[in-house]
């Protein structure tokens, strides 16, 4: 995403409000995608958090969280086929995300908190949790911070590992970590002030591919056209500019691995198994020793990191076999 | 001495930074790093006075003068973030912080090695951090949220965060190797902290007390 947040000299301070109501493409559309069913904002300790749902607004909650540079509405093919089994799907769009307000600060605590400011808003009751990559992973701090509010968790491939970390000498390391954190720091000094450059559908879409390899190129303009903006000079990503891909700091991605060994509810972990640059790279013998009794790891053969989207009803039938249809 | 009434503003993401002049002058300023839930003093701190040049104050994100954000968000990091603005606006500069500011000061003599020109990490609020390792997760929240500095969520957030030994000794090396002071770390703090002990422990970090510390650095 570096060429990503090239200078625009408009205001890129960050909002307080959500951006719900602009509807920049009606028409916009893919097949077995539905856009959500109603959209509402949520406070999250002063910063805005945009929420979507599909499905019957009385049907049982079922939480469906995205995973990082994505946005709710990359569930458009997955959420539907979970409220056809009778779930009132709700997502939301994380903080920067999205149509949610760009916040001051970013980090894995408020994350957890917005998480649960907006299931504050769906049930007291524990209900089903699904989440994609960051998503996932964050909803298995959840289900550990607050056991209560979780009866089921899925994880589609959002179980941090080490294994897509290169096999380096530790000098080597200290060289790579050094010019991450030169590049991050460079990345800060840019984008201060910043918004994304604007372009057309066909050049945000060939961006996002960068981070979408597998997915299809239709797919990828209909992002656009749901999760884009469009501007008088052009279509740009609502993501905060200020968030970037990859980075650095004390965080080792086996602290998230070991909460698998916390969940006290059913738990399903779904492995994809091709390589991508989004993608942990995590096997089954990297999680088998900390698993909690009864946990069922699902290996999807020939399935990239959003294997949600690339089969949507595969990966839908293995949610409802694991919770269950509503109804 | 008085702090000049209006603080410059340096710009760090969405947060605008208040960088206030304790003392003007030439040559390498001191910039002078506070603890948690302090803000900027009014005038040059004793242990400091000696120091020959300008001396500079960073009130960081939520703090002081400085922007308080919504939301909270803390990580030390993006309080490198907010040293970086201020080298990006003034140059080289030899730092002294005090607790969490002496982590934040250790992060950018490692981060921006060339720029910095020595820190002394001194004892304050907000030294420990968060330990070693995560905690169990918990949604913590401060008592209350008003928005005034220094922000309730600086000081839930940033009393939590993970600030591994090893961590810190990589800041420490990469200001060994690229730094042109010296004796690029000096530690003057009497509470020692895992990261912190790690960082006295290597034999080519001299502990001294504050002012003889910031001598050093004015002969380096």
């Amino acid at each position: 995403m570096e060429g990503d947040e090239r200078a625009a000299a408009v205001d890129g301070r960050a909002g307080a409000r959500a951006d719900l109501l602009v509807v920049d493409d009606p028409d916009a559309a893919f097949p077995g995608a539905r856009r959500p069913d109603r959209r509402r904002a949520v406070d999250s300790w002063g910063v805005e958090l945009a929420v979507a749902e599909w499905g019957d607004p009385e049907a049982p909650p079922l939480f469906l969280a995205h995973g990082g540079f994505d946005f709710a509405e990359t569930m458009n093919g997955f959420a539907p086929l979970l409220v056809e089994a009778g779930w009132r799907v709700v997502s939301w769009d994380q903080r920067g995300h999205g149509r949610s307000a760009w916040a001051h600060l970013y980090n894995w605590e408020a994350d957890l908190r917005d998480a649960v400011a907006v299931l504050d808003t769906v049930t007291d009751s524990p209900l089903p949790v699904v989440g994609h990559s960051k998503g996932g992973s964050l909803l298995l701090h959840l289900a550990e911070a607050l056991p209560h509010r979780v009866s089921h968790i899925v994880n589609i491939d959002g179980i941090p590992s080490r294994r897509n970390m290169p096999d380096v000498a530790d000098h080597e390391r200290r060289k790579m970590v050094a010019a991450e954190l030169e590049a991050w720091l460079e990345h800060r000094r840019r984008t201060s002030g910043k918004v994304r450059r604007a372009g057309t559908l066909d050049e945000l879409a060939q961006r996002r591919g960068r981070m979408n390899p597998r997915l299809s190129p239709e797919w990828l303009r209909y992002l656009v056209r749901v999760g884009g903006r469009l501007d008088a000079d052009g279509w740009r990503w609502r993501i905060d500019p200020t968030l970037r891909m990859g980075g650095f700091g004390p965080w080792r991605p086996e602290w998230s691995m070991h909460r698998l060994a916390t969940v006290g509810v059913p738990l399903l972990a779904v492995l994809a198994t091709e390589p991508e640059v989004m993608g942990w790279g995590t096997r089954a013998e990297d999680i088998a020793p900390i698993l909690p009794p009864g946990a069922r790891v699902e290996v999807a053969d020939g399935m990239g990191h959003f294997c949600h989207v690339e089969q949507p009803r595969r990966m839908a039938d293995l949610v409802l076999e694991h919770v269950g249809a509503a109804r | 001495m008085t702090a000049t009434p209006e603080p410059r503003w340096v710009h760090h993401g969405h947060s605008t930074l208040a960088l206030h002049e304790l003392r003007g002058g030439s040559g390498r300023p001191l910039l002078w790093l506070h603890g948690l839930g302090e803000r900027t003093p009014s005038s040059v701190p004793a242990p400091v006075a000696g120091w020959p040049g300008p001396v500079l104050g960073l009130d960081f994100t939520g703090h002081g003068r400085s922007t308080v954000p919504r939301g909270g968000g803390y990580t030390a990091e993006a309080l490198l973030g907010d040293v970086d603005a201020v080298l990006a606006a003034v140059g080289e500069v030899s730092i002294v912080g005090r607790g969490l500011g002496a982590y934040v000061g250790l992060l950018a003599a490692g981060a921006r090695a060339a720029l910095v020109h020595g820190v002394v990490l001194a004892d304050g609020p907000g030294l420990g951090g968060g330990g070693v390792q995560p905690s169990s997760p918990a949604v913590a929240v401060p008592g209350t949220t008003r928005p005034v500095p220094p922000d309730p969520w600086a000081l839930v957030e940033l009393a939590r965060d993970v600030r591994p030994p090893d961590y810190a000794l990589t800041y420490l090396r990469f200001a060994q190797e690229r730094s042109p002071a010296p004796e690029p770390v000096l530690v003057a703090a009497a509470l020692r902290p895992d990261w912190l002990a790690a960082v006295a422990d290597d034999p080519s970090v001299r502990t001294l007390p504050l002012a003889e510390a910031v001598g050093v650095l004015v002969g380096g």
